[in-house]
């Protein structure tokens, strides 16, 4: 049983894993290195130790993923998405180097990705899916253009998708899982549109992914994983519902998927760590408000500081 | 990524690993070549197949099958067997890929967009689906593409509810079964289908999910089910109007700011600086279209033609439960009559529509009449008290005549099936009433069904609920604070269920006109509610409780005082449905937990930068910018007040810095913690 967080262990196994290349594991990962290097970073910097990693290179490698479209690819070579290109600028908002973007390029990109009945595309190929919905608005509420995009369109659609028990999916008609909720509750939240959300009926539904071991599942009937802890959690608190879970017991939940001798933190107690899962996991504890932890902002997924930065100064 | 264990760290392995990450390596960068060259030869091709062999993540080796495929499409002049074998070897890949992750989105995307392009059959897809619901029944993915097949191919929705009603008798345990039955079951009673109608229907599906509730009582499978049931079974969609103030039959008293030349008084009497006084309209959902066309006013109070409807809501939006209007009654000329009678007529003409769309069709009328005093001209300073110079309530007084319920719910029903429904429910949970599913399905029937009965029942049924939760937070004490709320509101619901009951909270200021004061401290509250009951109250006394939001306060219009101190409020944003009370002149937020927290759960809930809502800084924000940045959701609040009398002392928040930032954004503050301040 653990009872603290092994924070330097953490720092340790992300500036390791950032410069392991060589597995089959990161091989196959290839693609969404622009995603890998956003919860690394990002965790870095909830634990203060973003200086740890060379600002200029990963920087540069960043530019290297942008496409002339203006979209971003999770990698080099490979072909752009919406998926990366917030990560893109999620990951140079940490850094305070939003200023190196082609705001026009990097918004056109985005803005022709909305669909005429206000959904988003993820690419050029059409797959439509509340996620990028979310990251459209997050994108360019960061870049300080959302008026680029058709917003009351956008908002039109995601409270379509909302269902009976409160919760929403990827699309119309589509089950109510916590990582579209976190999503749809997001983008409503960076919309200033919360009202659509019934906190009441939405907060029940949530508060009951927590299981008997004090972690959160993401859907009824299904497995507790840490990375619940985020997609539940910062929905619960957008919407003033948090103290319906038991924090001292998801807290302990967390904790326990640490790896307390390599660093990382899994899905479940005693499985692999990954990078995903110690994001998530030091992102759940920074909303629990754990010390050590700086605090995070739950709609945009970035630490508060960043984002006060950005959005509260001229 | 998920449900693999951990295994120790082996040297070796490492470099296991770096000899199985050869091959793909280089299948990859050739890959990558054919596609920037746009190389679309069968070898090249076959690459493809196999690097999305070994991982159906590469998204990117997705997007060039596609580009093959279009680029191979544009060379056979549309021979459709030709295209029918190009589009077969594309679902043949997505098939293997979907068996080595059958959660793979790339995979499912392409194999709708190769369906899009025309082929295979319905028989086909729906085969490949069963197949992947037998591995996996809550797939959602699955279920995803059965409803893009069944779209395309146009089949019925009853046949769709069919299939759900199969899945669900052979394993009662699918939510996702549960959650496509509730879509297709809610349109097809939406559009009246043959054999849809709720009072027939319903009955049938409490029926259903008996089972999924009873057979496991830690199952949630069957939970959300029934309370959309019962939704359906208490919840009128055509919007209602609940509450209003003044009420019907009520006398008011008016006067100017200031003392009333009469001081023998003891009756209540409502004092308006700006010589208008709020007529308020409470509804059971958000509408719109209230305005003076949809809401008639008869009155002999000069000047109030053309009234201008708010809703009482964020900026930019339309609608709102509450919407009020101020009619003027302090006129230059002198006027021989004190009294007049007003009425209001709500809905004659079509317009008020609530937010899903539905028309208010039930006309309410209603008269009150307004005694207009004269006032003595001078205002006095002085610092209210919440301790000193209170009357216990005037039982003459019928000023509460809010209380009872406008009888618009009844009259709007069919209300025989529901009653019975109900009835059902309610004895078959109570026999069944151990658990805690049991206990709370239980007390929300006793609540449905107080809302639909008289005021017996209510009453008796809020003493049961109230039971209920107290069992349910010993029973269930992970979520405790889910089932104090709502014995908070439980409690309210029995406080204000009768005039006698509510009467032992209220008292009167005789400082302030015997201002009405209604005291709900130490009664253990973690959330506000029954706000509808309560419109006509001026000076509400919630400290001692332990709310952490002032949500729902927005509608009580009258409010000039409220003390919150020793509550756990934790931020200034949670303050902002205050902004609402034009009225308000005295806070007491002392000893709250303001500042303490570093996680905000209301930031997002008030009208905000962070949330591209309007944020234009005024004079006073212009000259101090790093102050309101630091406390902008303090800001936000104050400015939009007009308070007199402030109390922040024992937060973390309070200081001298603080301070001198609220006597800047606050001109017209008076006492601030007691202390008289010096301008």
């Amino acid at each position: 049983m653990a009872d603290k967080l092994v924070a330097d262990k953490h720092v340790r196994y992300i500036l390791m894993a950032e410069k392991k290349k060589d597995s089959f594991e990161s091989v196959v990962m290839d693609h969404l290195r622009m995603n890998g290097a956003y919860w690394g970073l990002t965790t870095l910097d909830l634990l203060e130790k973003l200086g740890s990693v060379s600002e200029d290179e990963v920087v540069s490698w960043v530019m290297t993923c942008q496409h002339e479209s203006g979209g971003f690819a999770g990698n080099t070579g490979h072909d752009p998405h919406i998926l990366y290109t917030l990560s893109a600028v999620q990951f140079l908002a940490l850094f305070d180097k939003l200023n190196i973007l082609d705001v026009g390029k990097v918004s056109s990109y985005i803005t022709k990705l909305q669909n005429a009945d206000g959904s988003f595309s993820g690419d050029m190929w059409g797959e439509v899916d509340t996620r990028f919905s979310y990251i459209a608005i997050c994108c360019l509420s960061i870049l300080k253009c959302i008026d680029k995009i058709n917003v009351d369109k956008a908002v039109d659609y995601i409270v379509r998708c909302k269902n009976l028990d409160g919760g929403f999916g990827c699309t119309p008609g589509a089950e109510s899982h916590a990582g579209q909720i976190f999503c749809c509750v997001g983008a409503l939240a960076i919309t200033g549109n919360l009202h659509h959300v019934d906190k009441d009926l939405l907060g029940w539904w949530l508060c009951e992914r927590q299981v008997k071991s004090g972690g959160l599942n993401g859907r009824p009937q299904k497995l507790p994983d840490v990375c619940y802890s985020w997609w539940v959690l910062s929905s619960l608190i957008m919407i003033d519902r948090v103290h319906w879970i038991e924090k001292s017991k998801l807290v302990k939940f967390i904790l326990d998927c640490q790896d307390m001798e390599n660093g990382g933190i899994s899905d479940r107690p005693d499985d692999a760590v990954d990078i995903f899962h110690t994001y998530f996991g030091v992102a759940g504890l920074s909303l629990l408000e754990y010390p050590g932890v700086k605090p995070i902002d739950p709609a945009y997924a970035l630490p508060v500081d960043v984002i006060n930065r950005i959005l509260l100064t001229k | 990524m998920h449900g693999r264990p951990r295994k120790a760290y082996k040297p070796e392995e490492e470099a296991a690993s770096a000899a199985k990450a050869v091959k793909p390596r280089s299948l990859q960068s050739q890959f990558m070549s054919n596609h920037h060259n746009k190389i679309y030869t069968k070898e090249a091709i076959e690459l493809s197949t196999k690097l999305l062999e070994i991982n159906p993540e590469a998204y990117t080796a997705w997007n060039y099958r596609k580009l093959a495929v279009e680029d191979r499409l544009s060379r056979i002049e549309s021979d459709p067997d030709l295209v029918k074998s190009i589009l077969d070897e594309e679902l043949v890949v997505v098939e293997s890929a979907l068996r080595q992750n059958f959660k793979s989105y790339g995979a499912w995307h392409h194999r709708k967009w190769v369906l899009s392009k025309g082929n295979s059959s319905i028989g086909n897809e729906l085969r490949l689906l069963d197949k992947f619901q037998r591995l996996d029944s809550r797939n959602f993915h699955a279920w995803n593409y059965r409803r893009f097949v069944v779209e395309l191919t146009n089949r019925s929705e009853q046949d769709e509810l069919q299939y759900t009603e199969n899945m669900i008798s052979t394993d009662f345990s699918n939510y996702s079964a549960w959650h496509n039955r509730s879509v297709l079951l809610s349109s097809l009673l939406a559009r009246r289908a043959d054999g849809f109608m709720p009072n027939e229907k319903i009955p049938e599906e409490y029926k259903l999910v008996h089972d999924a509730i009873f057979t496991d009582e830690d199952d949630q499978s069957g939970w959300f089910y029934h309370l959309w049931l019962l939704d359906q079974t208490v919840n009128v969609e055509t919007p209602l109007l609940i509450s209003s103030w003044p009420s019907h039959g009520s006398r008011i008293n008016l006067s100017g700011a200031g003392c009333l030349n009469d001081s023998s008084s003891k009756l209540p009497t409502f004092c308006f600086e700006s010589g208008s006084f709020p007529l308020i309209l409470y509804f059971d959902q958000d509408v719109g279209g209230v305005s003076s066309s949809t809401v008639k006013i008869d009155s002999e109070l000069k000047g109030n033609e053309d009234l201008v409807w708010e809703p009482v809501s964020k900026k930019n939006s339309q609608v709102s439960c509450v919407w009020v209007a101020r009619l003027k009654y302090m006129s230059s000329e002198p006027s021989f009559r004190k009294e007049y009678k007003v009425n209001v007529r709500i809905g004659n003409s079509p317009g008020i529509v609530s937010s899903r769309g539905f028309n208010f069709n039930a006309p309410y009328e209603f008269v009150f009449t307004a005694h207009v005093h004269d006032t003595v001209e001078e205002s006095q300073e002085s610092i209210v008290s919440w301790t000193d110079g209170f009357d216990i309530w005037d039982a003459q007084s019928k000023d509460l005549n809010s209380l009872v319920t406008l009888d618009q719910l009844n009259t709007q029903m069919d209300l025989k099936w529901r009653q019975e429904a109900l009835a059902e429910e309610i004895d078959l949970f109570h026999a069944l009433s151990d658990s805690k599913i049991g206990k709370l399905t239980l007390a929300r029937l006793l609540k449905a069904e107080a809302m639909i009965s008289g005021d017996a029942v209510k009453g008796v049924h809020y003493e049961k609920i109230v039971d209920l939760y107290n069992d349910l937070m010993a029973l269930d004490s992970p979520h405790y604070q889910y089932y104090k709320d709502e014995h908070s509101v439980a409690l309210l619901h029995k406080v204000t269920s009768s005039t006698e009951s509510l009467s032992r909270y209220l008292f009167q200021y005789k400082d302030m006109n015997n201002a009405v004061c209604l005291r709900l401290n130490n009664l253990s509250l973690s959330r506000i509610g029954s706000v509808e009951k309560l419109l006509f109250v001026q000076m509400l006394d919630l400290s001692h409780n332990e709310l952490h939001s002032t949500e729902g306060l927005e509608a009580m219009q009258l409010l000039s005082c409220i003390n919150l101190s020793h509550n756990r409020i934790r931020s200034f944003s949670a303050l902002d449905s205050l902004r609402h009370l034009k009225q308000l002149r005295v806070l007491d937020v002392s000893h709250n937990h303001i500042g303490k927290h570093s996680v905000d759960t209301t930031r997002y809930l008030c009208s905000s930068p962070l949330s591209n809502s309007e944020w234009t800084q005024d004079e006073v924000g212009r000259q101090m910018p790093t102050l309101v940045t630091k406390y902008w959701d303090a800001y936000f609040v104050f400015r939009d007040l007009n308070l007199k009398q402030l109390d922040i002392a024992g937060n973390v928040i309070a200081g001298d810095e603080f301070s001198s930032f609220v006597i800047q954004v606050v001109p017209k503050l008076v006492w601030l913690d007691g202390q008289k301040l010096r301008r």
